[in-house]
């Protein structure tokens, strides 16, 4: 589902180009669960936003469904992230102004969903990562485990074929976390692929395949 | 996205600032507020003015003669041949003014007289409330009748009714014909102050021999300015000096003071409108603030598929609706406004309702206009940019 060959990025800053990947290959299957792991500043999470597309590469191919992503316009960019990715962030991004239900509601809003099915989905994927009766609060009256579960129904609430999480356990305990990964379990064993962007050695062992980033390179493929 | 969402998003937006919304706000009314109030006291002041000229009576000339030397005045005679052979002209009527004690039994009145003939009623467009106008023989055989103004009328006899009964002018006695209908106010004094008599009538009890103003009133506009130009002629060739006498015409009058009133209304708008402009930086400022402080919110909504174009529209119309809200209470501010102002300085305020409507079109395309630039800003965002602001 995923093809990437010699996926380069640079970044520039004023005159100084900074090499974030420097030709990376791979390849998922639909239905994997990988973890890229690797140190800060390893280019994992550019190579996250590219796989997301959230950002185009400066050179290489990226095939994403069978489509070639760098031919991508914006528009198309953001149609393909609202039907076909769902996003995790470490930091859960949820608007604070929307209520647990309006926020889940959100990509399907843009996908011009009416409101009545758009509420019946919405509150649908709450319950599923067990918030169902949480649907009217307001993210500050949440706790962090139950935010980033409400961004995880979010995520899934367009059913997408793919689910990307930055750090997904990075601001949470120990338990919470867990909590998230099981919740991904659930998620890959109902058929969508998962790719986890993590240096949480814990929370990479929930992972079928663990792909190793360093110095904008991968350094290794394990499947575990 | 559909529009109620947006309009609920953008609702949601406004009231999660009150205080910033409201001040934000508070410019576009302002604005708002001094263009309608301006406008509206300006078009009832011009309303005013312009239905004082048309109490003076419709495409009327009024002509008044200095005379040269020794030759002073015009014999009604003269007048009558002055302006005899002219096309277009309805009525003629010389005028001789002067005041007068009117006196009924204990009850005294000071008021204009008027000596004037049978054809003022038609030159003036005057109404009678009740009895007879003068009549060619009244002025030929020098009647004592009188024609009380209704203020006169009122004061002398109150509710009973003054046709047939006697009063005295100045000393002498003058049988009452008739009252005139009111007709309301008028520049120094209203003509409701007014007594009427044989303008022959006027010259023996006053003194005075010829008249030094007449009226004339013309069939339309085009026949006003023709007669305007022969009586010009005709006057020139007696008293041989443009100084001798003048040609006031009411119609031409009216149209320079409705331009002026026009140009000025437009000139105090345009200073109200630059409030408005002003009020349009306001939102166009917080409007970046908003941006900026939303950073993450821009960039989470891309992320899970907005388009440039989604959030485009979600700003502008977040400004439109600042805007929006700012024009309608403006609007309100604005007729309350004019309405005060109109009443301390005693002119009627006309609610000016395709002001209001451009006023607000107006309101709404400043905040459009300035919201463009904050929007593409946001617009223009990137998405993993947007995301890494924590």
């Amino acid at each position: 589902m995923i093809k990437v060959e010699d996926l380069r990025k640079t970044y520039r800053a004023g005159l100084v180009e900074v090499p974030a990947l420097r030709g990376v290959s791979f390849e998922i299957d639909r239905r994997e669960y990988v973890a890229i792991v690797g140190p800060s500043g390893s280019g994992k999470s550019t190579l996250m936003h590219l796989l997301g597309c959230l950002d185009v590469p400066t050179a290489g191919r990226y095939i994403f469904d069978g489509v070639e992503v760098s031919t991508l316009g914006e528009d198309e960019l953001a149609r393909v992230r609202n039907r076909k990715i769902g996003f995790v962030f470490q930091g859960f991004h949820l608007l604070p102004r929307l209520t647990a239900l309006e926020n889940v509601e959100l990509p399907l809003v843009y996908r011009g969903v009416d409101a009545t099915t758009r509420r019946e989905r919405a509150r649908r994927a709450l319950e599923m990562v067990g918030l169902g009766a949480r649907v009217q609060h307001y993210p500050n009256e949440l706790s962090g485990g139950e935010q980033q579960r409400v961004a995880i129904a979010r995520a899934m609430v367009g059913e997408p074929i793919l689910l990307l999480a930055d750090e997904p356990t990075g601001n949470l305990d120990s338990r919470t976390g867990a909590e998230v990964l099981d919740l991904f379990q659930g998620i890959n064993d109902a058929g969508c692929t998962v790719i986890m962007v993590t240096h949480d050695l814990t929370a990479a062992s929930r992972a079928k395949r663990i792909l190793r980033i360093r110095d904008g390179l991968l350094e290794g493929d394990e499947r575990v | 996205m559909d529009f109620a969402t947006s309009l609920k998003m953008g609702l949601k937006a406004i009231m999660s600032n009150r205080l910033r919304s409201g001040l934000t706000i508070l410019g576009v009314v302002i604005g708002v507020a001094a263009v309608i109030g301006v406008v509206a006291v300006a078009q009832g002041s011009q309303r005013q003015v312009t239905s004082q000229i048309e109490s003076l009576g419709t495409y009327l000339l009024t002509v008044s003669v200095r005379g040269r030397g020794a030759d002073k005045v015009l014999t009604c005679d003269e007048v009558m041949e002055l302006t005899g052979g002219i096309d277009g002209i309805v009525g003629v009527s010389p005028v001789v003014t002067g005041s007068a004690t009117a006196k009924y039994g204990t009850r005294k009145y000071d008021c204009s007289l008027l000596g004037v003939n049978e054809q003022y009623a038609t030159v003036r467009d005057l109404r009678l409330e009740t009895g007879r106008f003068l009549t060619q023989i009244d002025i030929s055989t020098r009647q004592k009748v009188v024609l009380l103004g209704q203020n006169v009328g009122a004061e002398l006899f109150g509710p009973s009714d003054p046709v047939g009964k006697e009063i005295k002018i100045n000393g002498q006695t003058f049988t009452v014909i008739g009252v005139l209908a009111p007709r309301g106010g008028g520049p120094a004094g209203t003509e409701d102050d007014h007594v009427l008599i044989p303008v022959t009538s006027a010259e023996r009890l006053l003194g005075r021999r010829g008249v030094s103003t007449f009226y004339i009133k013309g069939q339309d506009k085009e026949a006003v300015e023709q007669i305007s130009t022969a009586i010009s002629d005709r006057l020139y060739r007696r008293f041989r000096d443009q100084d001798a006498y003048r040609i006031f015409d009411q119609t031409q009058m009216l149209e320079t003071v409705t331009n002026i009133s026009q140009t000025l209304t437009l000139m105090l708008a345009s200073i109200a409108f630059i409030s408005l402009l002003v009020g349009g930086i306001g939102i166009m400022n917080i409007m970046l603030v908003s941006v900026v402080e939303r950073t993450r919110e821009i960039g989470l909504r891309k992320a899970v598929g907005a388009t440039r174009r989604d959030v485009m529209r979600q700003f502008l119309l977040e400004s439109a609706m600042l805007s929006g809200i700012g024009g309608v209470v403006g609007i309100i501010t604005g007729a309350i406004l004019a309405r005060g102002i109109a009443s301390a300085i005693k002119v009627p305020a006309v609610f000016p309702w395709a002001g209001a409507g451009i006023a607000l079109g107006l309101a709404l395309a400043v905040g459009i206009g300035f919201g463009i630039y904050p929007a593409s800003r946001a617009a223009n965002l990137e998405p993993i940019e947007a995301l890494r602001t924590e």
